[in-house]
């Protein structure tokens, strides 16, 4: 049986990538993906506790967390695809001026 | 050795499985081809395929062989990780779902390094089966916009992403088209919709009776999902070259081909499982008589294709297709000669027929009817089918509350 | 060394190799498909864990949903190769160490406690598919109906966003 700890050490390791992979890529769509990494390595802490302590509320809110995810990538992809129809450009460098 | 192969007979008899499901899997899609080339002919008052071979058996093997020597050019800007990707992940995709699909409840009489062998390479109470279908079939659609994208030409590129849109649309209803199905079961199991719709009356106790609107919303968004016709304008001759698999030559492109007739094998099989009773016999329990129906079949055809083999043109016919029929009547002596093996092969028997069924029913269709236009196809799944899968779902519900289980 | 054991280190290994190669991929279609890595293996540790529903939806929602949409977008929008531009690398140092130090901070927290969360015997049962939606719909059924609420809001907004304007 694998110890809980392990699958809670590969979650902060995941989530750890997740907000190096927000830091240092330039591109907004990368750095959307990379909040979508983080998030699944909460739920996967989730399943963790779930299972840990024999009840189901950590899977019930990883249906949540999976949903809201969802709704968060649509509204979200759609302001991209707003900001790189205005910009021209994809990097999150030129997306500097508090009027677009 | 022997304790080895004891302790880890599991895992070897699922390896020696899955090889053999792959070869009878390919094998089962050439000769698919083959029906498919022969019966839209005979729909359009023409010969098929009929030199390579007796009757044009071998026209299968030509073009496997045609298939790996063709030269395999890749264009020149495609990305080329992602061009090799996509035709792999289709076909490894449309391979794995076989797996899921269970082909008899009993296992094989004898025990094979202490294991049971079940007939399908999962054991037949996988929790979450149709679940685990509709997963696979939901990461399908990656091959198809990975493939028109990475070719680095409009035409592929109109033709992916046209017909991963047409995909990810008809899902929706295709998911929703099960969920009736599942209310009235009460579970995911596979196996365990099928020992559902027993009854005594035979036919009289499958799905498509409940279920007659989410079998018809299923079939279509089934043809629709797996980019068949009428809905194969993403990847129709005439309007997008070829669509998202113009720039794939030999190999690849053949992988593309048997992963589609995979998915339709495997669609045809969930349309059995779930609506048509699967494994279960059309005639009630009672009446032991109808088990010598394989015999029944397979005697009158394989003295049909003997007499047919003595009068072929070919030496080759005359040789062949006799021999093939005496197989086919030695089969069906065998079978009333073991009652025990009868027994055992009623099931898979059943599963085969119905599957051969909806296979006939997809070409049948291939060979009639008019293709629709993208924006008719994407206006019925959305306008038409989804509402009609949801008003299903809705009723099913409100049928089970009123009047208690169906079952 | 377990099966389950050998089975999570693997899982585990593509779950990692996944997400640095989603950091070191230089087009992001490339990353999206490294996410798509990740999302399959950590549907296979659920399946490990004996969470098969969450599994399931996982791959369909997450990985057959969610993640076609990015590779649309990506697609659509012709996102090409990441541009230099001039990010100062001296700045970049500290960072990586500070994201390390949090990383190794909480991981060797967890891993250094034994007593706080006691590991499971045997997954027995637990996750069956009718015990969850039972919770679902019985305790949890207010933000059930508000997710459903939430989705209906996005489809509205994310339409209103990407319409061309009308001129």
């Amino acid at each position: 049986m694998v110890p809980t700890n392990y699958y809670l050490v590969l979650s902060a390791i995941l989530f750890g990538l997740g907000v190096l992979a927000f830091i240092f890529k330039r591109n907004i769509i990368t750095i959307f993906m990379s909040i979508e990494l983080m998030l699944n390595a909460v739920n996967l802490a989730f399943v963790a506790f779930s299972q840990a302590m024999h009840k189901l509320d950590g899977q019930v809110f990883v249906l949540f967390v999976i949903v809201v995810a969802a709704a968060e990538a649509a509204v979200g992809l759609a302001i991209i695809i707003l900001t790189a129809r205005n910009r021209q450009s994809l990097n999150v460098e030129r997306v500097d001026l508090l009027k677009l | 050795m022997i304790d080895f192969l004891m302790a880890h007979g599991w895992l070897i008899v699922t390896v020696i499985k899955v090889a053999l499901m792959m070869f009878i899997v390919l094998t089962v899609n050439a000769y698919l081809t083959w029906f498919e080339r022969k019966l839209v002919a005979h729909i359009q008052s023409r010969w098929g395929p009929h030199r390579v071979g007796p009757h044009g058996l071998l026209q299968p093997l030509a073009d496997g062989v045609k298939f790996l020597f063709k030269e395999d050019p890749t264009p020149a800007g495609v990305d080329r990780f992602v061009y090799f990707l996509a035709p792999l992940l289709s076909l490894a995709l449309a391979l794995t779902s076989i797996a899921i699909i269970p082909f008899g409840p009993n296992p094989l009489p004898w025990k094979i390094l202490g294991q049971d062998v079940y007939l399908g390479i999962l054991p037949p109470d996988v929790n979450i089966g149709i679940l685990a279908l509709f997963a696979i079939t939901a990461l399908g659609v990656y091959g198809v916009a990975l493939a028109g994208w990475s070719s680095n030409s409009k035409y592929p590129l109109l033709g992916g992403l046209r017909s991963s849109a047409q995909m990810i649309s008809y899902e929706l209803a295709l998911t929703l088209s099960v969920v009736g199905v599942l209310l009235i079961a009460g579970t995911f199991n596979l196996t365990e919709i099928i020992n559902n719709q027993t009854s005594r009356y035979g036919i009289l106790g499958w799905n498509i009776f409940p279920q007659f609107l989410g079998f018809i919303c299923f079939f279509i968004a089934a043809v629709a999902e797996t980019n068949r016709v009428p809905f194969d304008l993403p990847e129709a001759e005439s309007e997008l070259v070829a669509g998202f698999h113009t720039e794939y030559a030999s190999f690849k492109f053949a992988m593309f081909f048997i992963a589609e007739y995979t998915s339709m094998i495997t669609v045809s099989s969930l349309c059995a499982i779930l609506f048509f009773g699967g494994w279960l016999s059309p005639f009630p329990p009672t009446w032991t008589w109808t088990y010598y129906l394989p015999t029944l079949i397979l005697l009158p055809f394989g003295a049909w294709v003997i007499w047919d083999g003595i009068r072929y043109e070919t030496i080759f016919g005359k040789i062949i297709l006799p021999g093939v029929g005496a197989v086919m009547c030695v089969i069906a002596i065998a079978l009333i000669a073991f009652p025990a093996l009868n027994g055992f092969i009623q099931a898979p028997f059943w599963l085969l027929s119905k599957i051969f069924v909806f296979l006939f029913v997809y070409v049948w269709m291939r060979g009639t009817l008019p293709r629709l236009r993208y924006d008719q196809l994407m206006a019925f799944g959305w306008k038409m089918l989804l509402p009609v899968s949801i008003a299903n779902v809705v009723f099913t519900s409100f049928a089970i509350l009123r009047w208690g289980g169906i079952r | 060394m377990t099966p389950q054991l050998v089975v999570f280190f693997v899982l585990a290994a593509l779950a990692v190799g996944g997400a640095l190669s989603l950091i070191f991929q230089k087009h992001p279609i490339h990353s999206a498909l490294s996410l798509i890595v990740v999302m399959v293996s950590l549907a296979g540790l659920y399946l490990l864990m004996g969470a098969e529903f969450v599994a399931a939806v996982q791959i369909i929602v997450y990985g057959g949903a969610i993640m076609v949409l990015f590779v649309f977008v990506i697609m659509l929008l012709n996102a090409g190769v990441e541009e230099h531009t001039s990010i100062s690398k001296f700045a970049g140092f500290p960072g990586l160490l500070l994201a390390f130090a949090l990383t190794g901070f909480i991981a060797a927290t967890i891993a250094r406690s034994t007593d706080s969360v006691q590991a499971v015997a045997q997954p027995g049962n637990m996750a069956s598919t009718r015990d969850l939606s039972t919770m679902i719909f019985r305790d949890f059924v207010y933000p059930f109906e508000l997710t459903s609420f939430l989705i209906l809001v996005a489809v509205l907004g994310a339409i209103v966003l990407a319409q061309r304007e009308k001129a």
